[in-house]
Parts: C-alpha cells; sequence; structure tokens
C-alpha cells in the first residue's frame, strides 16, 4: 500500500496579475493607514482596531468577501487571494480581525452549507465587512482537537484573539453550532494582556447566554474543524508576509549601518545569515502558496499541504524576526522601532492554530510515520 | 520561420517517433535524428538540435517521448557536457565549433569533462596557475588541474588557463576546448572519501592546444568561464520531482516498514527533515514554474543550498536509524564509476557522498556569498586583489 495520498494535480504555486493587483490595493491601504508609528500608537491606545481601516480594507477593496460567494454578497474568489492580503497584513502587523473573521469564522460558516436563514445572513454581513465574528476557541485550537463549552452556552473560553472585535461569537457547544451577538444578556467579553500587542486577547464568559443554534453537533464539528484548516493554512501567509519584511528591513539596515568603516552589511557573518533567511523566506513562499492553493481548489491534499506549512512557516517568522531585531543591534530593542511587533506576532502565531510539533503529528499521520 | 508553439512541437515529436519507432531504432540512431529534428533542447537554434522554440516547452517534448518509452540520452552521464559545456559552445563558440560539439555531446557518444579546478584554486578560481603559451597556430599547456569529475571516460575537456600573468587575474585568463586523448594529458585517479574514484587527478605536460580550439577572445576566459558557472547552478533543480523522491524517500521506507528501528529522537527529527524536503521540493516546482512563466526568480541560486544541506542531514539520520546496519559499509574496493548513482547505493554511502554537495560546483559559503550580494544587493566585502598582476599576488 501506499502512503501518498493522492496528489490530483500539480499545485499553482505562483501569484496571477488579478493577485498582484489585489496586494497593491491592500499594500497601498496600509502604507497609508497602518504605517509603524501609527500601529504602535494604536497599541498603546484604548481602541486596538481602526476602524476606518477595517472598513477601508473589508468594504471598500472588498476583501471581507473574498472567500464568499457572489449569491450571498461575497466576491466568490478564495483562498489563493485571501492568502495575498494576509500576507499583506502580516507585512504591516496592522490589527485587523480578517484572518479570525472574514478566513476562520466565515469559512466555518461556508462549511455548513446553508442557502438561506441565519447562516446565509450572517454570511452576507460580514462579506460586506459590515460584522465581525469571531470563532469562540481558544486561539492554539487546531482542526485535530477542537474544545468545546459546555452543553448548555456557559462558561469560559479564551484566549480568543480578536474577541475585543466581534459582534458575533461562534460557539461550539455539544449541542451544536451558536450565534451568539456579542452585547447579547449573559455575554463578557474580558480584554488579557496579549504577548502580540497587535492581535488583542480576551476571554469570553458565557453565562446562561442565548444564541442562535446555526448546525447540530455532528455538523458544527465538521464545520469548525474545517474553519481552524483554512485558518491553519492561511496562516502561514500571514507568517511569509511577516518574514519577508523582517529580511527586507534588516538588509536595508545593515547596507546603511557602518561600523568599523564599513556599512555591516559587508560583513560575511552577517550576510551569510540574510542569505540563509532569504532561502527560508522563498521556501516559505512555496509551501504558503501551496497551502492556500490546496484550500482553494479542495485537493485532497489540503491537510497535509495545511500542515506542512504550519510546521515550517512558523520557525522561519520566528527565526525572520529574531534575525532582525539582533542584526538592528539596540534598536531592535527599542519600543519606537517596529522589530518587536515583528517578533511578537511571530512568537504568537507560533501557537496560533496548533504549535509546529503539533502539525508535525498530523504530517505523521498522514504520511505514516508514526511515533515509536 | 516563426518559433513552433506547443502543438507545432507535439506534431513534430509525433511525426518523429512515426519515422524512428523506439521499439525497433537503435537507440544512438533514435537520439541522432531527434537531435535533427530540432527536438533535442528545443530553445536552441535550428540546425543545432533545437528550433528557436521558448526553453519552457521542452516539457512538451519530453513528456511525448516519455510516453511513447523513447530513450533519453542519460543525462546523468553526461551532465557536465548538457550543463556547462554546451551553452558555454553555444554563447561564445565559433559556427565550426557548434557544428563539430554539440550533436555528440547532446547524443552522448562524447562525455565532457571541467578542468577548471586546481590545487591552488579551488573557490578563488581565477587565481588558477596553469599557463598557457601560444606557440604559432597553437597553445602549449602546462599545469595541474584537481578533482576533475569523470575526466576518465571524458573525450573532451572545458579548460580555463592563464595566458597573461602580469594582468589582475580575472584579466590574464583564456578558455580552450581540449582534447582529453591529445599526448600530455595523463589522468590519474584521486580516491575519495567513498572510496572510489569518481574524480581525478589531470597532469598538463606540454599539451598542444589549436587556436582553433579557443573560446571567446584571448584574455576574456573568465567571462566565458562566468557562462559555465551560471549554467552549473541554475541547471540544479529544475527538474519535477515526485513527492519522496529525493533522499527522503528511502529513509521513510526504511522507518513504515522497520518499526524495531523507530525511536523518539529520531522521529522528531525524522518529520522535521521530511517536511523540509517537502518544502524544498515545492519551492523547485515553484522555480519551474517560474521558469516556464517566463519569470525567473533569483530562487535557482537557492535550491543548490537547499538540498545540499537536507542530503547530508537526511543522509546522516538514516546511518543512525538503522542502527547495526549503518555500523556497515557495502564496499570500499577502489572503482572508477562512470557516474555518481546516489539511489542505487546504501546509506553509508549516501551519507559519504552527500558530504561534497557543499562543496562541489560552488561551495555553500560561496553560494551564501554570491545571494547576498546578487540577490540581496548587500555590499562586497573589502578587496586586496583587484588590481594586483596575477604574478604578484601571495599564493
Ligand atoms: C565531488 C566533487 C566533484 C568535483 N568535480 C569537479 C570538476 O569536475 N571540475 C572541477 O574543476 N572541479 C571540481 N570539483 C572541485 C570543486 O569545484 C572545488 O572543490 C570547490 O570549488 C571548492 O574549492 P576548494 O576545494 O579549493 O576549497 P577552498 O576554496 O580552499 O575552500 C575551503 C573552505 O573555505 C571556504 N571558503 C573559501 N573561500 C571562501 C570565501 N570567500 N568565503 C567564505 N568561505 C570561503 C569554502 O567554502 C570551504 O569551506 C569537485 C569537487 C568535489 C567535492
Amino acid at each position: 500500500m501506499t502512503a501518498q495520498p493522492a496528489t490530483s494535480r500539480t499545485p499553482d504555486l505562483l501569484y496571477s496579475e488579478a493577485e498582484e493587483d489585489l496586494r497593491a490595493a491592500v499594500r497601498a491601504l496600509l502604507a497609508d493607514r497602518a504605517d509603524a508609528p501609527t500601529v504602535i500608537a494604536g497599541t498603546e491606545s484604548d481602541t486596538p482596531y481602526d476602524a476606518q481601516l477595517w472598513k477601508a480594507l473589508a468594504a471598500d477593496i472588498g476583501a471581507a468577501g473574498l472567500l464568499v460567494p457572489e449569491k450571498f454578497g461575497g466576491q466568490g474568489a478564495g483562498h489563493r487571494e485571501a492568502a495575498v492580503v494576509i500576507e499583506e497584513l502580516g507585512r504591516s502587523v496592522a490589527p485587523a480581525p480578517y484572518l479570525t473573521s472574514s478566513v476562520v469564522a466565515t469559512e466555518t460558516l461556508l462549511a455548513l452549507g446553508a442557502e438561506e436563514g441565519p447562516v446565509a445572513e450572517l454570511l452576507a454581513g460580514l462579506a460586506a465587512g459590515r460584522k465581525v465574528a469571531v470563532l469562540a476557541v481558544p486561539f492554539s485550537a487546531s482542526a485535530s482537537g477542537t474544545p468545546v463549552v459546555t452543553a448548555a452556552l456557559d462558561g469560559t473560553l479564551g484566549p480568543v484573539a480578536d474577541a475585543a472585535a466581534a459582534d458575533v461569537f461562534l460557539v461550539p457547544t455539544t449541542d451544536g453550532l451558536y450565534a451568539v451577538a456579542a452585547d447579547a444578556p449573559g455575554v463578557a467579553v474580558q480584554p488579557l494582556v496579549p504577548l502580540d500587542l497587535t492581535r488583542p486577547l480576551a476571554t469570553v464568559t458565557l453565562s446562561g447566554a442565548t444564541g442562535t443554534l446555526l448546525a447540530d453537533a455532528g455538523a458544527a464539528r465538521a464545520a469548525v474543524d474545517r474553519g481552524l484548516l483554512a485558518g491553519a493554512g492561511l496562516l502561514a501567509s500571514e507568517q511569509l508576509g511577516l518574514a519577508e519584511w523582517c529580511l527586507t528591513e534588516t538588509v536595508r539596515h545593515t547596507r546603511e549601518r557602518h561600523q568599523f568603516n564599513r556599512p555591516i552589511g559587508s560583513f560575511q557573518s552577517l550576510k551569510h545569515r540574510m542569505a540563509q533567511l532569504w532561502l527560508e523566506v522563498v521556501s516559505a513562499r512555496a509551501a504558503a502558496r501551496n497551502a492556500a492553493d490546496a484550500l482553494a481548489t479542495g485537493s485532497p491534499d489540503t491537510p497535509l499541504a495545511v500542515a506542512v506549512a504550519q510546521a515550517y512557516c512558523s520557525r522561519v517568522a520566528v527565526h525572520a524576526a529574531e534575525e532582525c531585531v539582533q542584526l538592528h543591534g539596540g534598536i531592535g530593542m527599542t519600543w519606537e522601532h517596529p522589530a518587536h511587533l515583528y517578533l511578537k506576532r511571530a512568537k504568537a502565531d507560533a501557537t496560533a492554530f496548533g504549535t509546529a510539533g503539533r502539525h508535525r503529528e498530523t504530517v505523521a499521520g498522514l504520511m505514516e510515520l508514526p511515533a515509536p | 520561420m516563426t518559433a513552433p508553439d506547443a502543438a507545432e512541437l507535439r506534431r513534430l515529436t509525433r511525426e518523429l517517433l512515426a519515422a524512428h519507432p523506439p521499439a525497433s531504432t537503435d537507440r544512438t540512431d533514435f537520439l541522432k535524428a531527434r537531435f535533427d529534428a530540432g527536438l533535442a533542447w528545443v530553445h536552441y537554434p535550428a540546425g543545432l538540435g533545437g528550433l528557436d522554440a521558448p526553453r519552457s516547452l521542452q516539457p512538451v517534448v519530453d513528456a511525448e517521448l516519455a510516453a511513447a518509452d523513447a530513450p533519453d540520452n542519460d543525462p546523468r552521464r553526461i551532465g557536465i557536457g548538457l550543463g556547462m559545456a554546451a551553452p558555454t559552445v553555444l554563447g561564445f563558440g565559433t559556427d565550426e565549433q557548434k557544428q563539430r560539439f554539440l550533436r555528440p555531446l547532446w547524443v552522448g557518444e562524447e562525455v565532457w569533462c571541467q578542468l577548471f579546478s586546481e590545487p591552488g584554486a579551488g573557490s578563488d578560481l581565477a587565481a588558477l596557475g596553469t599557463r598557457a603559451v601560444r606557440d604559432g597556430e597553437h597553445w602549449v599547456v602546462d599545469g595541474q588541474k584537481v578533482w576533475t569529475s569523470s575526466a576518465h571516460v571524458a573525450r573532451w575537456a572545458i579548460l580555463i588557463a592563464r595566458t597573461d600573468p602580469d594582468v589582475p587575474k580575472h584579466r590574464g585568463i583564456s578558455y580552450f576546448i581540449c582534447d582529453m586523448t591529445d599526448p600530455g594529458v595523463e589522468v590519474r585517479p584521486l580516491r575519495q572519501i567513498t572510496g572510489e574514484a569518481e574524480f581525478n587527478e589531470v597532469f598538463l605536460t606540454g599539451v598542444r592546444i589549436p587556436d582553433s580550439r579557443r573560446l571567446g577572445p584571448v584574455g576574456e576566459g573568465w567571462k566565458v568561464a562566468q557562462t559555465t558557472l551560471m549554467n552549473e547552478r541554475v541547471s540544479i533543480g529544475g527538474s519535477r520531482i515526485p513527492r519522496e523522491g529525493g533522499m527522503i524517500g528511502p529513509v521513510s521506507r526504511t522507518w513504515r516498514e522497520r518499526p524495531e528501528l523507530r525511536t523518539h529522537d529520531l522521529h522528531q527529527r525524522l518529520l522535521t527533515l521530511w517536511v523540509e524536503a517537502e518544502v524544498a521540493r515545492l519551492a523547485g516546482e515553484r522555480l519551474r514554474q517560474q521558469l516556464v512563466a517566463g519569470q525567473p526568480g533569483p530562487e535557482g541560486s537557492g535550491m543548490k543550498l537547499a538540498f545540499a544541506r537536507l542530503n547530508q542531514e537526511i543522509s546522516g539520520l538514516e546511518v543512525e536509524l538503522l542502527g547495526d546496519e549503518g555500523l556497515l559499509y557495502s564496499d570500499w574496493t577502489m572503482r572508477r564509476p562512470d557516474l555518481v548513482d546516489f539511489t542505487g547505493r546504501d546509506a553509508g554511502y549516501r551519507y559519504l557522498r552527500s558530504k561534497g554537495n557543499s562543496i562541489e560546483g560552488g561551495t555553500s559559503e560561496v553560494l551564501l556569498n554570491i545571494v547576498a550580494e546578487r540577490v540581496l544587493g548587500l555590499p562586497s566585502e573589502p578587496r586586496n586583489d583587484k588590481d594586483v598582476a596575477w604574478k604578484d599576488l601571495s599564493r
């Protein structure tokens, strides 16, 4: 017997012209509204999210509805396009509930396969950028092993990413999947102090809250797994964008900074580290594109493609951010230089949707390379 | 004539197959016919094995031929000729040289080797000291080359030699085609880490090379060599490999088939390397797609680095996984193989041979320099050999 899952087609690992256009639009917006000083100032304010930025990204550019079919008011595009938006968000580390709402929550709802009713309505709201929905599970949850709240809508969950931005929580319970309005009675959102300042975390406490039942337990389980799989797969693109920013900035800095009467970027010990990082970024791009393409085409290879991308890209992002801080020297340790935002995001991302080790276990299972 | 498109190439390939059915045609005759039909390397000029078609259409031809079970020209055996000598002859050769050398090279009737490295000039190749002195219509060559792969089976060699010691090192070099059967060429096996002799020492004593076998102008051999070296690196990573197609394949199979060998430590290392091998495979595939789409990125320079490290780590893991068996080696007898065959050999051989992957064809350190300077645009290190005549350099 063969341990190789069928690879039905060769994945398309390049970017299309339309994807590059979308990237340009998102990048221009973020350069305008989310430069580093703005992002740093935002993390110190009471309102971690910039509502204007979200509206421009989600509604004006139409990024929120990329995964949503046109019949629900979305763009009817796919994961490849969403991945490009996420790459750019990774590059700017701007706080925006894109991965959580426009990908994970949206994908979970889509997986329920509803044609009308509350699911379709909610999807339309998300696609238009009118609403933000967040799956109420810990940010570390991966598709294998989704936690559920107790039978009734009672209990405390966390840390939930982007809970503070949510209008609606999708709550998996033993009964099924509920939609619960964030401002409904019996719902309390308690902000936590996050390691990653640009992706706020909170606990969500439900005490006798009421919500709309969207799906029974079996359907809910599969849908949540699909949502988390998409989240993990596209997180790789965030890690790619982040790593790329770190490398570009490090190269720029070491070309300009002089010590010992020459640019520090001319020292071979530094050059080799940056060249190594470049190779990792190039590889991360192939892995991230492969995951996005698999999700987009519904390839039977998707679980493996996602696990490989996560197992690889997590480390690359952390490595790039660590090198970025180190090769910037003292500046890299300061609050006003953005390097720390990237390190914090990279390190938090390494736990999000399952650690690299967790994803390697998935690889072991899929490829029949079992533990002793 | 306009360049043929995919449909036209498919038609021409089928025509070739119809006229020379692989099942009933002698291997070499088939390859000659393929060359003459312009289907050898479609991006080469018409008359020289190609049809001036886009390079990206070669897979169309290859797929048709593979489907018909047509013989190939054993690219592993003639890798230096195909990957390095041919593009250099095409780029710098005279019409006569192209006509004389390309067909037997491609068909595999004539094997090539590369007389570049010397005991005193490896990474710093431009420091080479082999001399070529003009004597009428000939050059008289004296010197020693080393680590020359396949010299014992080669008919021809690409050779660089110093023709002017009084100018800085990069400027006094010329590029020649050397006949390995000429008097004065002595090939001595150089036994290597694996026990066999895949490469050689080559002693050149009063070798007379006609000036008609010079490639490019006198003194501009370094520029010609750049073409060779660039092609050497590009030729790696361009082909499509299946999942578990490389070194990770055998070790994964051993893991599946031999549960008694498994340990937790090896499991973690295996999974990490499995993921890295899969990612390297995908990066190679992405590079290939970029080439086909006509947007070659700088990724090519990176793939050799990635595969060198992976091959070494994976084969090292495999020796450990095998436990007592890993303590043994197949055979230390000195042999002179025709080609490097990784997959047909055991783990110990793979482990030892893969150490060369980060040395041959430019060391990993040198490739990192190239990536840093040419891809990332980082400044070069200060140099003290640029404006000094070669003869005044310290050696
Ligand atoms: C299996 C095999 C097959 C080969 N086949 C051929 C062949 O067919 N034809 C041919 O001409 N040659 C061949 N070679 C030779 C090969 O190209 C050289 O060995 C290689 O270029 C390195 O040169 P060197 O051995 O002189 O090492 P050196 O240049 O002496 O290098 C020694 C160490 O110093 C490092 N180093 C050197 N310069 C720098 C620098 N600027 N920055 C950082 N580190 C540096 C190197 O990376 C290496 O680790 C072959 C080698 C091997 C192993």
